[in-house]
């Protein structure tokens, strides 16, 4: 194989790949945490008595699981452009990983919350806490752990998943990648330079998640 | 300029929606053969090959697949295949898929209890016997519903091979919106088709899933 690699003209552009690096972070740890929140709120709805809470609910969770990431991301940023709202592509690559997050952590909650067994709640009930008050101090601890793995890989997989949102041009990692082999014409070695950093990324996450996980779940 | 009436969308989406189809087949035939090769040789009694093919797992699932798809389309260029986008999207999406199936695998032949290969081995069944007669066929049972769930994964992970070039439902959604304009109908209609696409396949892995709870449990 006659082909010379040549690293240093990628690395020549290590401040667009810095802040492309620090942008995907910022989007991936903005949308987990939104996006737990619309799970939360997902999955109270999911579990309601309310026909009209739980009906368009699990509407939400099929329809965004059962199409792609790229195609939620173009209809919003697209569609919204169309109609007059004009969206800043950041803005619009992190509400298209909330609304996409939030329906997987939906389901993930709500496994969650099914863990937590009933005798723990009829408890709660028996000695007189009203329902907030035993979710606060019942449910939400043990649901919170139980979900606690299966939450931080889906974190890892939107992290993942936003090099897609360098295709509404959000100047994330990928984005980065795209435009310095633009300039340089060092396609493999740009990409593969990115490829890098996101396994870094998924690595250190990974390890992040372990050790927030054995500090904050330590009780039991 | 030509108008494009519903239907003209409509038809040319799923024509195009063929490819999405083929993609998909391509990645998850291939991926399965070279994910059969990677859980056998992920449960082996080579400590090496465990190692490699775990570091192969590792890699596959912590970078996007956008990535992947990127470093095939210019990487095989590089070492002298002329690629086409679709061998390209071929390419990573088999391995990509592969590498996933493997992990599923690897958890349903491990969920097989050590008694099974220990009795399979005093008869004298060699190791590729041991698996072939005693373990993967208990194993299959357990994998066919996680094994049907991730084929959803692998429908719409095609999507991405529109951003190398392949023409399939997305890029023709893309194509088609930029000459209407009408970007909430077009996508919402590329949405609707990978829809109708996945959700029987979700539905037909859950309702798998019950069906073999209720049999463990009996």
């Amino acid at each position: 194989m006659g082909y010379q690699f040549h690293f240093g003209d990628v690395f020549a552009y290590k401040d667009l790949l810095i802040r492309g690096t620090l942008l995907t972070l910022e989007l991936s740890a903005a949308a987990t945490v939104l996006g737990l929140v619309v799970g939360t709120a997902g999955a109270l709805a999911r579990n309601s008595a309310h026909i009209l809470l739980r009906w368009p609910a699990a509407v939400y969770v099929e329809v965004i699981r059962n199409t792609p990431f790229l195609v939620q991301l173009f209809f919003l940023f697209f569609g919204l452009s169309a109609v007059g709202v004009r969206l800043s592509a950041e803005f619009a690559a992190l509400l298209a990983m909330v609304v996409n997050l939030g329906a997987y952590a939906t389901e993930i909650v709500r496994a969650g919350l099914k863990s937590v067994g009933r005798g723990q709640i009829e408890a709660g009930l028996s000695i007189g806490l009203t329902r907030w008050q035993i979710f606060r101090h019942v449910v939400i601890l043990p649901a919170l752990q139980a979900i606690y793995p299966a939450l931080s890989s889906q974190a890892i997989i939107v992290m993942l998943g936003s090099s897609v949102c360098s295709q509404i041009s959000a100047q994330e990692l990928t984005y980065a990648a795209n435009f310095i082999q633009s300039r340089n014409f060092r396609s493999f070695e740009c990409y593969l330079v990115a490829t890098a950093i996101y396994f870094v990324l998924t690595v250190l996450l990974r390890q992040a998640f372990a050790l927030v996980g054995r500090r904050v779940f330590r009780r039991s | 300029m030509i108008q494009f009436t519903i239907w003209d969308i409509l038809r040319n989406l799923l024509l195009a929606a063929r490819w999405t189809v083929g993609l998909s087949l391509i990645a998850f035939v291939g991926g399965g053969a070279l994910g059969l090769v990677m859980t056998m040789l992920r449960v082996s009694k080579s400590r090496a090959a465990r190692v490699a093919v775990r570091c192969y797992i590792e890699v596959i699932q912590g970078t996007p697949l956008l990535m992947q798809l990127f470093l095939s389309f210019f990487g095989l260029a590089l070492i002298g295949f002329d690629v086409s986008p679709l061998a390209a999207a071929s390419f990573s999406l088999t391995l990509y898929t592969s590498a996933f199936l493997a992990e599923i695998w690897r958890g349903c032949v491990e969920a097989i209890p050590r008694g099974q290969w220990e009795a399979s081995s005093s008869i004298g069944l060699t190791y590729l016997e041991q698996l072939r007669h005693v373990i993967l066929p208990q194993a299959l049972v357990i994998a066919v519903p996680p094994t049907v769930g991730f084929a959803v994964q692998v429908v719409k992970g095609t999507a991405l091979a529109s951003i190398i070039g392949f023409i399939e439902l997305t890029k023709a959604g893309t194509i088609i919106n930029n000459a209407t304009f009408r970007p909430f109908l077009v996508y919402g209609m590329v949405a609707a088709i990978y829809f109708c696409l996945c959700f029987p396949l979700s539905l037909y892995a859950k309702k798998l899933e019950r069906r073999l709870d209720v049999a463990r449990k009996a």
